[in-house]
């Protein structure tokens, strides 16, 4: 594949004003849907939202299939990828302090250890409130219920996800070497693993509402706990589904040893949602 | 770093604009974009200074006469929102869209498809957000820092903004890889970092500092939104969350959020001196120094904005101290652009007017902060007109100042026509007149104790209300000048040279004026 040595500019981008129409219409259908109307709207937009990224990412891979990307090119790829996923990280990060401010400031504070004001809200209103993490906060929101403990299901679904960062990479060393087969059969292993964690994940969901009366409600300690993992669930099948492409643009032989931008880009997406787990692990079920 | 070369490839048609509407609509390059962008932040310029007018026409007089309360707070919320999401924000994006590939000599952004997507977003987030103001129970009113949990007492349009939020926020977030990836890959070769221009600089700070903290706000405003409509507590003391939490994850994004509004305006600020005083920025490495240290420190003063809330002392302390440091990187921005026109042969052609405007007023500004950053003077401070007339003399003539400043400089480059100095003048003059007439008797009813976000006030205050509606009035209206100025040089008038300004230095100046649609294709050579 020859390197094109003008940095390529594409003209007449159709697909950007589809995504806006398509952001517009899920974001007010789903305001909509909020309020207490119906989904239609939000599901429009949602599947045309679908539909763009499939035909604009459809239209870049066409356009890399015929050689017109430089390495320049490639590079501004490779920093737009790293960029959008420290992005990434700083939404986690959003949540991870809340997480971290919950458990270090609001809940002494609220059962009356600090100074300033911090004593008063205990004295008025919950004089009885002993803060121990986690907690569902003083009024004891969404009644009793247990804590999701971090042997058995979260611990295997660490190990899965450790072992699918080991899969990527020898998918990543086969394509190093051109073996687009042997690339195929590791993601295959990846995308599997990546899916077992969602299902377990779902799974895992099922017993904390059905047996365990943890939800969604149940105080600060429920919020952190669904929102983290949830929206960490998002993303790996964000992430599975990338990989999912990826393979299948192998099996129609679309890399080379030296140019597969898109399986190292879907690879560091992986590992991201790999670190950000291991984050969850420790603060959410261990600690 | 890879270069782009003569030689054409099959794909690489060499056309240019298509016509009609579709032009704008597809287009992927960088000047119609930033075209695009201006356009669109002097029309929100309008709506949100239509709301400023709405505000001070009901505070003409003591009392409730124009309209009800509920309006009137949701006219400061919005006006807020507009002016920041809708105006500074996207203004800056065009400047960067328009000069930062010609500064660096590249051939267009990195990313052109998404710098289409990143302004096409644009308008649909806002009919999104204003689209509230019609709706039942009215437009968002609890302030645009959208505090729980009065926020989330809002009506129904609280979703729509809240998803507006983070519809604006991809847009930004988009814009910033771009402008990222474009820094540091579509530089020519020769141009190292420490040769680009200050707005070059000061834009790929900007972008990191938007790439870390706008995903932190649509973090917040899910918490917002998952508090109000799924049961979640994180800003419920109830169920062992806290409100207090909201305004801390709130201002670790709005705090870097203020310095994403001024630091381009201190890279047009470095790029208009110069060309004015007819000399070479003063500490060059020291202005970029400076401006990495005021991004470093704005991640680490967030809870400034919260000395009332009843943080520990340590907590306060730290936050006072931190903030006063930063007036010692914004002191060596100031003292530079001083001494690069020490001794200068200075011409005052309508960029330098609002220049010099900037300088002046923004560093008025940026003394009332310091005394906002003072702990125990905050406290009497707090909420009160004090704190709207610090952060307008830092925003409109620091950021629109600076916007302003750089059209009048670079719009004959755009256009190929110059501007009507004398309305440019007249411009000038009228604008800081009234704005000072405007902002300036806010700083005594602030001190005095008018609390802000209220429609009605304690009669002490009349007098100097009135005097600011004037002021509000006549500034808004001025503001019409500047607008028939642009229209005017677009349409045409007196060509402009190449080079435009006598003392101008920088590449976009090597470039035919008007700018030719595609530039430096051929990357030009540096010394």
């Amino acid at each position: 594949m020859s390197s094109p040595s003008t940095y390529y500019i594409p003209h007449d981008a159709k697909w950007p004003i589809i995504g806006s129409i398509a952001l517009f219409l899920f974001f007010a259908g789903f305001a909509a849907f909020l309020n207490g109307g119906n989904s239609v709207v939000m599901l429009a937009g949602g599947a045309l939202l679908i539909y763009m990224m499939f035909r604009w990412f459809g239209l870049v891979i066409t356009e890399s299939e015929n050689g017109m990307y430089s390495k320049q090119v490639d590079t501004s790829f490779r920093m737009g990828m790293m960029w959008f996923i420290f992005s990434e990280v700083m939404f986690f990060a959003g949540f991870f302090g809340a997480l971290f401010y919950a458990r270090i400031f609001s809940g002494p504070w609220l059962s009356g250890i600090g100074e300033g004001g911090a004593a008063a809200t205990n004295a008025v209103l919950w004089s009885n409130f002993e803060y121990m993490w986690p907690h569902n906060g003083p009024a004891e929101l969404g009644g009793e219920y247990q804590v999701m403990g971090w042997l058995g299901l979260p611990l295997i679904n660490t190990i899965i996800l450790l072992i699918s960062g080991v899969t990527v990479t020898i998918a990543h060393h086969a394509i190093k070497e051109g073996n687009h087969d042997k690339m195929v059969r590791w993601l295959l292993a990846t995308v599997a693993l990546g899916f077992l964690f969602v299902g377990l994940q779902c799974f895992e969901y099922y017993e904390a509402y059905a047996h365990l009366n943890l939800k969604l409600t149940t105080g600060i300690y429920g919020s952190t706990f669904f929102m983290l993992t949830g929206f960490h669930g998002f993303h790996v099948t964000m992430g599975a589904i990338i990989l999912l492409v990826v393979m299948l643009r192998g099996r129609r032989k679309h890399f080379s040893a030296t140019n597969h931008f898109a399986f190292e880009a879907a690879a560091w997406y992986w590992h991201f949602v790999d670190v950000v787990w291991l984050g969850l692990f420790i603060f959410v079920y261990i600690i | 770093m890879s270069t782009a070369t003569t030689e054409h490839h099959d794909h690489h048609d060499d056309h240019g604009p298509a016509y009609g509407w579709k032009r704008w609509l597809f287009t992927t390059n960088h000047k119609d974009i930033g075209t695009l962008y201006l356009l669109f932040s002097l029309v929100m310029f309008f709506i949100g200074g239509g709301m400023a007018l709405i505000i001070r026409a009901e505070l003409w007089q003591p009392g409730l006469q124009i309209v009800d309360p509920l309006f009137f707070n949701s006219m400061t919320t919005m006006h807020a929102l507009v002016m920041i999401f809708g105006v500074v924000m996207p203004a800056f994006v065009g400047l960067a869209n328009w000069m930062i590939p010609m500064m660096i000599g590249g051939p267009d952004m990195a990313l052109p498809r998404l710098n289409n997507w990143s302004f096409w977003i644009m308008p649909f987030a806002f009919l999104l957000l204003l689209s509230t103001l019609f709706m039942e129970g009215g437009g968002p009113a609890g302030g645009w820092t959208l505090y729980a949990p009065l926020s989330l007492q809002g009506g129904d349009s609280f979703a729509f903004v809240i998803f507006s939020i983070h519809f604006m926020g991809i847009s930004s977030v988009m814009g910033s890889i771009n402008i990222v990836a474009t820094i540091f890959n579509m530089r020519a070769p020769g141009m190292t970092l420490m040769k680009m221009p200050l707005f070059v600089w000061t834009w790929l700070i900007t972008a990191y500092l938007l790439i870390a903290v706008i995903p932190v706000l649509a973090g917040a405003v899910t918490m917002l939104l998952t508090d109000r409509y799924f049961g979640t507590s994180f800003f419920s003391a109830a169920g062992g969350g806290d409100p207090v939490m909201y305004q801390h994850i709130f201002w670790f994004f709005g705090h870097p959020e203020v310095y994403i509004l001024i630091l381009p305006a201190f890279g047009i600020m470095s790029s208009i001196i110069p060309t004015f005083a007819r000399k070479p920025l003063f500490g060059y490495a020291s202005m970029v120094y400076a401006t990495a240290s005021i991004a470093f420190l704005s991640f680490i003063v967030w809870a400034h904005h919260m000395f009332t809330v009843g943080m520990p002392l340590a907590g306060e302390m730290f936050f006072m101290f931190a903030t006063m440091m930063i007036s010692v990187p914004t002191g060596v921005k100031v003292f530079n652009w001083m001494a690069t026109m020490w001794r200068g042969s200075m011409t005052f052609e309508t960029p330098m007017l609002f220049a010099i405007g900037f300088l002046v007023m923004f560093t008025i500004g940026g003394l009332s902060g310091l005394m906002l950053a003072i702990t125990p003077a905050d406290i009497q401070y707090h909420d009160t007109y004090f704190v709207v007339a610090h952060f307008h003399y830092v925003l409109v003539p620091g950021a629109i100042y600076s916007i302003m400043a750089a059209t009048y400089y670079w719009i004959p480059k755009w256009t190929g026509n110059m501007y009507d100095e004398k309305l440019g003048k007249i411009h000038f003059w009228i604008s800081t007149i009234f704005l000072n007439v405007l902002f300036f008797p806010m700083h005594f009813v602030g001190l005095a104790g008018m609390p802000r976000r209220i429609p009605d006030y304690s009669l002490q205050f009349a007098d100097w209300n009135m005097v600011a509606s004037i002021g509000a009035f006549g500034f808004g209206f001025s503001q019409l000048i500047f607008a028939y100025v642009v229209i005017k040089c677009m349409k045409g008038g007196e060509k402009a040279t190449d080079e435009v300004w006598e003392g101008a230095d920088g590449l976009e100046w090597t470039v035919a004026s008007p700018a030719p649609y595609h530039t430096f294709e051929t990357p030009p050579t540096i010394k």
